[in-house]
């Protein structure tokens, strides 16, 4: 009897299975390939390089990450707003500056929206800007180095994330909060919002030699939500757009609260008036305190300064500085269309996709056709500046970028699509699933004068099935289409790294045409530089210790470290003598309290170690560099605090 | 059972052979890969292994490709060559002793000045290339790079081995 039932339990459980795999089979008609010649597509062949760089946010992994495309491969993640143990961002002497701010030393944050710089609407390929969300910064990433050269705190902030949008030739990146907060910052009820709370739009002048920022000025803005924005070009140039949502102003349940209202507003910015408000003098001079930390390459050191007050335009008090255009409803995206005649707005909750027309909104603002006001900037008519509607589109419309050939696409998070539409006659002519509910989408230069066409690159949060699982937390995923035909076509997947929300792409070729190899180590200008193995030292000062120490294959020097105490505190002045590219070293001591150092060609890192017990400490290179790189290894002798060992030192002796 | 085990053994092998044959089917349609050198073309380079030219095999490969003039030991130049050795070659050179690659005292009287220079200037394609090169890799195992070096500051190297090899072992 028992056997019986054994022999049809495992009959039953076979029929199940071979069910459950047909049913699976079935259920999860996942999207494969779109076309049959898309591997030919994406395939770049071994040793050939890709024809595009895009750079995608890292979002809570802080940082950003370089593909290459068609391909998908993942080329360097780029440390910016964490600290990343790996090669010691954050860690080492030399760059923990990167991370001061007026909240102190922050470990962390959340990068979003990538910004190339541009040279007429262009992007040149010079400089990658980034921002913040949480702690409010703007990072910049020399193209060069792939290394972040400079990081900017924004006072006045409650979060970055209208930011970092670059004018046509990048005279300005802004920045503008997420949450409005108390300007200067204070401490009040919540529920005076309404009276209390205000909006920032900050405006961060670049140095066209130097990239370096600063703060130039600052607009007090109503106390709404900012959430993305774009510069205008051609006929809008001189114009800044970003988008609303809470313009209820909520301070909680914002997603039923903030959600009341039919329209927000895109706001528009007369940024040159603004200019000459700040240059007569119109600014008044403000509280804010903000650290401005940049890379110095020549001595290769973080140069962290605090700077105090800000140059602040108060919008009632400066006519034809803002504007308002009422936009349905919450919009995130602002996206300028490469004429620089349209302005879409993304509404995640709206119904259609408003195309606002810049000469339309020129028009109004010279006849007045105002619809009442907010805190004294006039509200333009909806009818007098809209262009058209794109009907229907999908829901969830979030974010537009353009082909250059006549064509928007733009992204919906809600029906999980990518829509193709046609500029003029708004009307949808494609439609692209995402796999699966696309944030932000990007094609190189989408957001430019001159995209280069080719391929959109959706930015999906859902991951689900797309790729073998890996238990709950799954890799966020990127799709590549193809948009040079009148039907977008999948080409590829790939995972990506953190959670990317916004991407720039750029021709490849205006990168690489920069690219720095090595450091030259004539022109390492670091306090602690040892250029000459002869030159390798160590010093005692009272219970602080320097070591002088060079690397290069396969050996440190000196690698033999005596009459080091406990109590000392021991910095290890590296210098990577090699000067050939990709010749890189590593440094780690055992129970090091510390991250390792990665040391490029010419590049002195400093390791701050304070050793805690007597005994022998090895140490070695941990980057693979020669076939002897396993012999390349040292020890470090400790003894107690009041032992008489004197400081020695050697190699091969 | 011994015949079923045999039969899926027998279908996993004509599976491999299949697979097999596709790859290098694949790899027919490959072109053939020639050796860099291959059809840089002099009659020397094809009566000798190494495909290197005799200008090449005594002189060495890279930008230099005519026998340097050059006149007496210029102490001044030496000196310059010492400081430019001293950061970019110590690490791995010593005079006297064998150290990460050989001693360098006396390598003008086994190398001629061209073999040098373009030693420093383009080791990577002579580690590759010359028979000599390739020799000494296979002993010191590291193989020499490129340390961003000018012709000038070769040349300053240069004379500062030159100027070392008339001076006696400290």
């Amino acid at each position: 009897m028992f056997s019986n039932w054994k022999r049809a339990g495992v009959k039953i459980a076979l029929v199940l299975a071979v069910g459950i795999v047909f049913w699976w089979g079935c259920s999860g008609k996942k999207e494969m390939a779109g076309s049959g010649d898309a591997a030919s597509k994406v395939y770049v062949a071994p040793g050939s390089y890709d024809e595009f760089y895009a750079f995608l946010s890292g979002g809570f992994s802080g940082q950003v990450a370089a593909y290459g495309l068609p391909s998908g491969r993942l080329l360097r993640v780029i440390p910016v707003f964490a600290v990343n143990p790996e090669n010691g961002y954050g860690y080492s002497e030399e760059t923990k500056g990167m991370f001061n701010s007026t909240h102190g030393f922050i470990p962390w944050d959340d990068s979003h929206h990538p910004e190339l710089s541009k040279t007429d609407d262009v992007p040149d390929g010079r400089w990658l800007f980034i921002n913040s969300n949480n702690t409010p910064r703007i990072a910049r990433i020399d193209l060069s180095t792939f290394r972040t050269a400079e990081i900017l705190e924004i006072p006045n902030s409650g979060g970055n994330h209208a930011s970092p949008f670059a004018t046509e030739n990048t005279e300005y990146v802004v920045a503008a909060t997420r949450f409005s907060v108390p300007i200067p910052d204070r401490d009040v009820p919540i529920n005076s919002f309404k009276e209390n709370f205000k909006g920032t739009l900050t405006f961060v002048k670049v140095d066209q030699t130097s990239g370096n920022m600063d703060i130039a000025f600052q607009i007090l803005a109503p106390g709404f939500d900012y959430d993305l924005s774009h510069a205008g070009k051609g006929p809008s140039s001189g114009w800044f757009f970003f988008s609303t949502y809470n313009t209820e102003q909520a301070h909680t349940l914002l997603e039923i609260n903030a959600s009341q209202k039919d329209k927000d507003f895109i706001l528009a910015v007369n940024w040159k008036k603004a200019e000459e408000y700040v240059k007569q003098g119109k600014a008044k001079d403000w509280d804010g305190e903000y650290y401005h930390n940049v890379f110095n390459e020549s001595t290769q050191m973080a140069e962290s300064n605090l700077k105090k007050g800000v140059k602040m335009l108060i919008p009632s008090e400066c006519p034809g500085l803002l504007y308002l255009m009422p936009c349905p409803k919450s919009p995130h995206g602002a996206d300028v269309d490469p004429s620089g005649e349209y302005i879409v707005g993304g509404g995640k909750l709206a119904t259609v996709i408003p195309v606002f027309s810049f000469s339309k909104m020129q028009k109004a603002i010279e006849a007045k056709a105002f619809d009442g006001e907010v805190e004294g900037i006039p509200v333009l008519k909806y009818d007098e500046v809209i262009a058209g509607e794109v009907k229907e589109p999908g829901l969830g419309p979030l974010h537009t970028e353009f082909d250059g050939k006549g064509f928007a696409y733009t992204s919906h998070f809600v029906s999980s699509e990518i829509v193709k539409w046609k500029i003029g006659t708004w009307e949808v002519v494609d439609r692209m699933p995402a796999y699966y509910s696309i944030g932000h989408l990007m094609i190189p230069g989408g957001d430019s004068r001159q995209p280069w066409g080719k391929y959109v690159l959706a930015m999906n949060k859902i991951t689900k099935d797309r790729y073998l699982p890996t238990g709950p937390e799954l890799n966020q995923s990127a799709q590549l289409i193809d948009i040079t035909g009148d039907k977008m076509k999948l080409l590829l997947d790939f995972p990506t790294v953190g959670e990317p929300h916004y991407a720039q792409g750029i021709a490849a070729e205006l990168v690489t045409k920069h690219q720095k190899k090595i450091f030259d180590i004539n022109e390492n200008k670091h306090p602690h530089v040892t250029k000459s193995e002869k030159d390798a030292r160590v010093e005692r000062k009272g219970n602080e210790v320097r070591v002088y120490m060079t690397a290069a294959r396969s050996h440190f020097s000196p690698d033999n470290i005596e009459g080091i105490k406990v109590g000392d505190v021991v910095y290890f002045h590296v210098t990577n003598l090699e000067q050939d590219w990709d010749i890189a070293h590593g440094f780690a001591i055992k129970g090091g309290d510390n991250a390792e150092l990665l040391l490029m060609p010419g590049e002195t890192l400093t390791y701050r170690w304070t050793p805690k017990k007597a005994g022998i400490y090895p140490f070695y290179c941990t980057d693979f560099c020669s076939a002897l790189h396993q012999e390349m290894q040292g020890y470090i002798r400790v003894s107690a605090a009041n032992a008489n060992v004197p400081i020695s030192f050697g190699t091969g002796k | 059972m011994k015949t079923r085990i045999m039969f899926v053994a027998l279908l996993i092998t004509s599976v491999m052979l299949w697979s097999c044959g596709e790859a290098s089917g694949e790899n027919a349609k490959q072109p053939v890969k020639t050796g860099a050198n291959a059809g840089a073309g002099s009659n020397a380079a094809k009566s000798n292994p190494s495909g290197l030219n005799t200008f090449q095999l005594e002189h060495g490969v890279g930008p230099i490709t005519a026998e340097l003039k050059l006149a007496a030991v210029n102490a001044t130049l030496a000196k310059t060559g010492e400081k430019i050795f001293e950061t970019k070659c110590f690490s791995c050179h010593r005079l006297d002793d064998r150290y990460v690659g050989p001693p360098l005292r006396e390598v003008t009287k086994r190398r001629k000045p061209e073999y040098v220079v373009n030693m420093i200037l383009n080791p990577d394609e002579m580690i590759k290339k010359h028979p000599d090169a390739k020799k000494l890799l296979a002993e010191y195992m590291t193989p020499m790079t490129f340390q961003n070096v000018t012709k000038d500051e070769a040349m300053a190297i240069l004379e500062y081995f030159r100027y070392s090899a008339e001076q006696k072992k400290k």
